[in-house]
């Protein structure tokens, strides 16, 4: 079975941290990190990837903006991405939802909720 | 001449594979006659068993008894089933207070580790901001640094508000005072109230029964409806680690600079 790459774009290293700690749990994953929006593009762009978790507020290049780029990309167009940030309100989610983002989680993370979507998503790419 | 030989082999053919195919058929009617022969014979022999009343009865004894076996045997396995069943399901609840505890342990870890990974008070401070926003889920919160001289705690870093909106308080005043002063944490209003100097929940920090300073948590993320029991984890650990942080960083940067004096003068002495 081919391994998955999963690519976590968060500017919080306590919460890169979790996440890789907890999507660690599924079976042959790969996890590569990136601090911000810029720093995500330039992995996404030199590099395979079957899931991103996207957080929304990041310095350089916010994640509202990077996942309105990936979407512009035909080559990136079908990678699932979960959007996981502190915002709670129902236009931001929608907002996100709008630009392509499969799911979107608030904080604090549930790491079973996370596990499940991820796992999910993995199976239906 | 030839023609004729042709026709009549042909003919011949046609008649022999007719009898092959009757020889067949009488075969299978033999076979068919030889099977309904034995059933007959042993429907007489039940028949006969069932005029007699002493063979009756003992077959329908003997059945009794095997019904009554196998009602058993079915018994034994239902109670079986609900006992699995049963375990099963108190296995189930196991496995998602384990995967619970698991989680909460590794938020823990997580929070542990970042919080010793640097001896830079700056990145102590925001690592504790970090926490607090993305495991505890606080909105507006304020971290207070006492000043050991002049007993004042002092916000460092805040979350949702400028800091200088956060009143500084003096040591045993006030429920940010108060928690420092007792190392107890303080509940406030859990309804939150805009008055920064009343914080929903004030943690204090401590090196044993020495005060670091506070976090005074003010509002939660509006998709937070109360605290969880991690969240208290959180707060024990953060109440102790934090403080231990925090004080490991002061002092390493209070020794760097006495050793940056010290070799100032040491340099000046040599030249």
């Amino acid at each position: 079975m081919a391994r998955h790459r999963i690519l976590i774009v968060e500017d919080s290293p306590t919460m890169r941290q979790l996440l890789a700690f907890a999507l660690k749990r599924l079976k042959d994953v790969d996890i590569v990190e990136a601090q911000d929006g810029m720093d995500g593009l330039r992995k996404v762009s030199s590099d395979h990837f079957d899931l991103a978790l996207i957080d929304i507020n990041m310095p350089v290049m916010d994640g509202l903006k990077l996942i309105s780029l990936i979407r512009g990309e035909d080559s990136l167009r079908q990678m699932p991405i979960i959007v996981i940030t502190t915002e709670g309100a129902k236009e931001d989610r929608e907002r996100a939802i709008a630009l392509g983002a499969n799911e979107y989680l608030t904080k604090p993370i549930q790491a079973n909720k996370v596990l499940r979507i991820a796992q999910s998503l993995l199976k239906a790419e | 001449m030839s023609e004729n030989r042709d026709g009549l082999f042909a003919r011949a053919e046609e008649v022999l594979s007719l009898f092959r195919r009757g020889a067949e058929f009488t075969q299978d009617l033999i076979k068919e006659n030889e099977r309904l022969r034995l059933q007959i014979a042993c429907f007489e022999a039940q028949n006969m068993a069932a005029s007699d009343d002493v063979e009756w009865e003992k077959l329908r004894h003997e059945l009794v008894s095997r019904i009554q076996n196998l009602e058993g045997e079915k018994q034994d396995i239902l109670d079986r089933l609900q006992q699995v069943e049963g375990e099963n399901s108190h296995f189930a609840e196991r496995y998602l207070e384990i995967e619970e505890e698991n989680n909460n342990l590794a938020s823990l870890y997580v929070a542990s580790y970042q919080l010793h990974s640097t001896l830079d008070l700056s990145e102590v401070i925001k690592i504790v901001v970090e926490i607090v926003i993305n495991l505890i889920g606080a909105e507006v919160f304020a971290i207070y640094v006492l000043d050991e001289r002049t007993q004042v705690l002092t916000p460092v870093a805040s979350e949702g508000r400028e800091i200088a909106d956060f009143p500084p308080c003096q040591m045993g005043h006030g429920i940010v005072g108060a928690a420092v002063a007792t190392g107890e944490t303080q509940c406030g209003d859990v309804a939150g109230s805009e008055d920064l100097a009343r914080p929903l929940v004030c943690v204090p920090l401590r090196v044993q029964e020495r005060p670091i300073g506070a976090i005074a948590i003010h509002k939660l993320l509006q998709q937070k409806a109360g605290f969880t029991p991690l969240d208290h984890e959180l707060f024990t650990l953060l109440g102790g680690h934090a403080a231990t942080a925090v004080f490991a960083a002061r002092l390493y940067s209070q020794s760097e600079r006495k050793l940056n004096t010290i070799q100032g003068f040491i340099d000046l002495l040599t030249k």
